[in-house]
């Protein structure tokens, strides 16, 4: 659009409206965020007493200092590695297998496959079906289970089909058959070099998928060391307050209550850092595949 | 007869196109292999961890026992459905799940449009880059910690409590109000997903054709009537067939974010089908499978039968659909 024409008094009106309310709306989504991380940071009695709107007050790393010391939630982020790397890595191999043989022109029976794939995510077995079959496979409590039942999503396959019908010509590999490729070599020589874009735009959905992943965690594990971050922060963040019978002093509790809300606050800032930070420099490819998702074909 | 031979002959020919297409599916066998081996695997995962399950999900209708297995256990028929539908239960549950995926399809779905018109008119790329990264971040925030951020911020002692109390109200339980727990729910949802939403908007308003815009500032119509004559019927389809679609998938609430925000106070408001299913299945002491897979079935299939209208209609009003 050109912006060169000069604009009309109502346009510019418009376009001053425009901008305060994107800012206002940027704050409002901001402003939560700061105010954890600036809570995170404050002195007990600050984030209690609400002397905390915007910046740190009182300074203090006492909650960090809690949460370098809380030993499960090191397990848990290593756990959390784990899982989102070993489970990416299955689900980008798992997801290229399918995807590729279903974007073959010449893959006799790939309707009828894609019919059995497309009808999961219309209808599924339930909750309670899945959990009899994990616990049948001798999963329950174990890593597995957060990774094997999870090892692939039909949306993804999709996404991933439309990308190399749409990318890979079909001369391509009529050219390299006449010179004697085989289907295996034109995929791991040809196919997956070209298919870097499509490929990180999955990678980023499985792997955000199984960081933020906690409900699997909550259902099928009993053991706390297999614990992801999740469901220990679910565990501290959803638990409400500190029994009062534990701790005579009414002083000495009002500063526990005080401490585990600090603690709370870093939790957040602790668990969600990875994934901001990593955040700005892979949003494109989030948003490229929104895009690939709603083409069709 | 000459019926008969009629059937026959159509009979053979019928065989005969049945082994010419064996034939060729041998061919593609034989001549791409390594694309069926390849593929084994997939389809193993699907047919196991997909359609197992369906077939698990007969236990709706049996009695299940754990030492009989799926086939083994007594058929009961319908009783479990019937059971449900008797129950205390039903009807605020289906009320809750109705209720709550209404209010945040109808107060969730104008914001995506709205943000992605105001962004299509911003002219500083920067600006606009910036904007996109700040609305689009919370989407990747995890649920557990959204709750947790839910949960400080309307605690007694949290900040908004505290802005309450500016205004004399104090001491109030937000989160145990069974009547704002909805809109908890609703905003803090369309708070987290606006700005990614809003990117398949975005996507249709680059569809707009550019020679529009300039004809109709040739003929001086102000942005506002641009954004209505022009912007506006640009995006309709896109936002109508999403709009039906999205009807389709009404029995699906967020459900891992209800259970969190869950708590004994607000649960007249918050049970909903989903989490019933979780705690008459997994969490109850003696756990009701059958119970539970019956109450999963029926929201299933009333689910199936919504996204196939739903389907059909999109097809119908912008020949667009999901398959």
């Amino acid at each position: 659009m050109n912006s060169n024409i000069r604009e009309s008094k109502g346009d510019r009106i418009f376009l001053i409206c425009n901008y305060v309310f994107l800012c206002i709306l940027l704050i409002a989504v901001l402003y939560p965020l700061i105010y954890v991380l600036s809570a995170s940071f404050s002195s007990t009695k600050a984030v209690t007493s609400g002397r905390v709107w915007l910046w740190p007050v009182d300074f203090s790393l006492t909650a960090y200092k809690e949460v370098f010391n809380y030993a499960l939630i090191w397990k848990g982020y290593a756990n959390s590695i784990f899982y989102t790397v070993v489970g990416t890595l299955i689900n980008i191999a798992l997801t290229i297998m399918a995807a590729y043989p279903l974007s073959r022109k010449d893959f006799k029976g790939k309707n009828l496959f894609m019919l059995l794939f497309v009808f999961t995510m219309i209808f599924n077995g339930g909750l309670i079906p899945t959990y009899l079959l994990v616990k049948d496979l001798g999963m329950l409590d174990t890593r597995w289970a957060l990774i094997i039942p999870n090892a692939m999503s039909v949306f993804n396959v999709i996404i991933t089909r439309t990308y190399f019908k749409t990318t890979i010509p079909d001369e391509l590999l009529e050219s390299a058959q006449l010179d004697g490729c085989t289907d295996m070599k034109f995929l791991t020589r040809i196919v997956l070099p070209l298919s870097g874009p499509i490929i990180a735009v999955i990678a980023l959905f499985y792997a955000v998928g199984h960081w933020n992943e906690y409900f699997d965690a909550l259902i099928y594990l009993r053991d706390q060391n297999l614990f992801p971050l999740q469901l220990i922060l679910k565990n501290i963040l959803a638990q409400s307050e500190i029994d009062p019978s534990m701790i005579g002093d009414i002083a000495m509790l009002q500063s526990r209550i005080g401490l585990t809300e600090l603690l709370k606050y870093a939790l957040i800032v602790v668990s969600s850092l990875p994934v901001l930070i990593i955040y700005p420099f892979v949003q494109r490819h989030f948003v490229k595949g929104v895009m690939i998702g709603s083409l069709k074909e | 007869m000459g019926t008969t031979k009629l059937q026959t002959s159509k009979l053979t020919s019928q065989t005969k196109v049945s082994v010419k297409k064996r034939f060729t599916f041998m061919k593609a066998l034989k001549n791409h292999w390594q694309l069926y081996l390849l593929f084994c695997l997939p389809l193993l995962y699907v047919i196991v961890f997909k359609y197992v399950p369906m077939y698990g999900a007969i236990i709706a209708f049996k009695n299940f026992d754990p030492t009989l297995g799926i086939w083994g256990s007594p058929w009961v028929g319908l009783d479990n459905f019937i059971k449900f539908i008797h129950s205390y239960e039903f009807g605020r549950v289906l009320k809750n799940t109705l209720l709550l995926s209404l209010y945040h399809l109808i107060a969730g779905f104008p914001f995506p449009i709205i943000l992605a018109l105001s962004l299509n008119y911003v002219y500083r790329k920067r600006f606009k880059k910036f904007a996109q990264m700040i609305t689009y971040a919370p989407h990747f925030i995890s649920v557990v910690v959204i709750v947790g951020i839910i949960l400080l911020f309307l605690s007694p002692r949290g900040p908004f409590s505290q802005v309450l109390s500016l205004f004399g109200v104090h001491n109030v339980d937000i989160m145990g109000e069974p009547s704002l727990f909805k809109s908890i729910y609703v905003w803090s949802d369309i708070w987290q997903n606006v700005g990614f939403g809003c990117i398949i908007y975005l996507a249709a308003l680059t569809g707009v054709s550019p020679s529009l815009h300039e004809a109709a500032i040739i003929d001086g119509a102000s942005i506002l009537k641009r954004i209505w004559h022009i912007d506006i019927p640009g995006i309709l389809p896109t936002t109508i067939i999403l709009l039906i679609l999205n009807m389709g998938s009404i029995l699906d609430t967020g459900f891992q974010k209800v259970l969190l925000l869950q708590n004994s106070l607000n649960l007249s408001s918050s049970e909903v089908i989903d989490t019933f299913v979780y705690k008459v299945g997994l969490v109850a002491p003696i756990p009701q499978y059958s119970y539970a897979a019956a109450i999963g079935f029926f929201k299933a299939a009333i689910a199936f039968v919504l996204i196939i209208g739903a389907n059909r209609l999109a097809r119908k009003v912008g020949q667009e659909s999901l398959w």
